[in-house]
């Protein structure tokens, strides 16, 4: 199975797609490479958070996801 | 019910759940409550509220905690709408019961502080057909950094 990305807020509007399949296993170099250009750009920036099956990482760059795992990736929130 | 959180995808009456919240709370002595709706004073045509299931409501389960916590309350009510809205339309209710008014408004003032920029939603605004993603102003986390 591969690892499933979930696009969140204004990250969905650059990729285009709400998700997307990659290969897995995926760390952070794999992520990267996996997005090129402004939504690479974009999620290495501070303010963009990742979570893994539900569970927000606390170090992006640990990321270690595997097959079935679903990871999302969390632009700076909005709500009320 | 000392606590009751809730994501709506349909529009919901906040005078209807906030008199229901205050008859399942009888005697409690204080009640406030605050409702944010889509403004109608300049172009924003539409509003839209994205959310992500594996975090968004578990999260504000747990602001919820954090505030009976924090607060000497009786109970409290979340009440956040996600999907498209339209001007007038509410967007986020939020009731606190109490023995006492402090701890009642201050509840409800510590909710709205934390949803605005520390809860998992993402908000957009339609103007002139376009789209544009709204992102807390620094005083939404001003405000919030007050009850750090």
């Amino acid at each position: 199975m591969p690892v499933k990305l979930v696009f969140l807020g204004k990250l969905a509007d650059l990729a285009g797609v709400p998700t997307l399949d990659v290969a897995a296993p995926l760390d952070w170099a794999g992520l990267i490479a996996a997005l090129p250009g402004p939504l690479g750009e974009a999620v290495q920036g501070d303010r963009v958070k990742l979570a893994v099956g539900g569970t927000v990482l606390a170090d992006k760059t640990a990321l270690d996801a595997l097959d079935g795992n679903e990871v999302a990736l969390l632009p700076p929130v909005s709500g009320g | 019910m000392a606590r009751e959180v809730r994501l709506s995808e349909v529009a919901f009456d906040p005078a209807a759940l906030t008199a229901a919240f205050a008859a399942a709370h009888p005697g409690h002595g204080a009640l406030a409550s605050f409702v944010g709706q889509v403004r109608g004073d300049d172009a924003v045509k539409a509003l839209e509220l994205s959310h992500y299931g594996p975090l968004t409501l578990a999260g504000m389960e747990a602001l919820a905690d954090q505030a009976l916590a924090r607060f000497d309350l009786l109970g409290l009510l979340i009440v956040h709408r996600v999907g498209e809205m339209r001007p007038g339309e509410s967007i986020v209710l939020v009731a606190a019961a109490a023995r006492h008014r402090r701890a009642a408004i201050e509840a409800v003032d510590y909710a709205m502080d934390h949803l605005k920029s520390d809860a998992w939603f993402w908000k957009r605004e339609r103007r002139g057909g376009e789209w544009r993603w709204i992102e807390p102003r620094a005083e939404d986390h001003a405000d919030l950094a007050r009850w750090r």
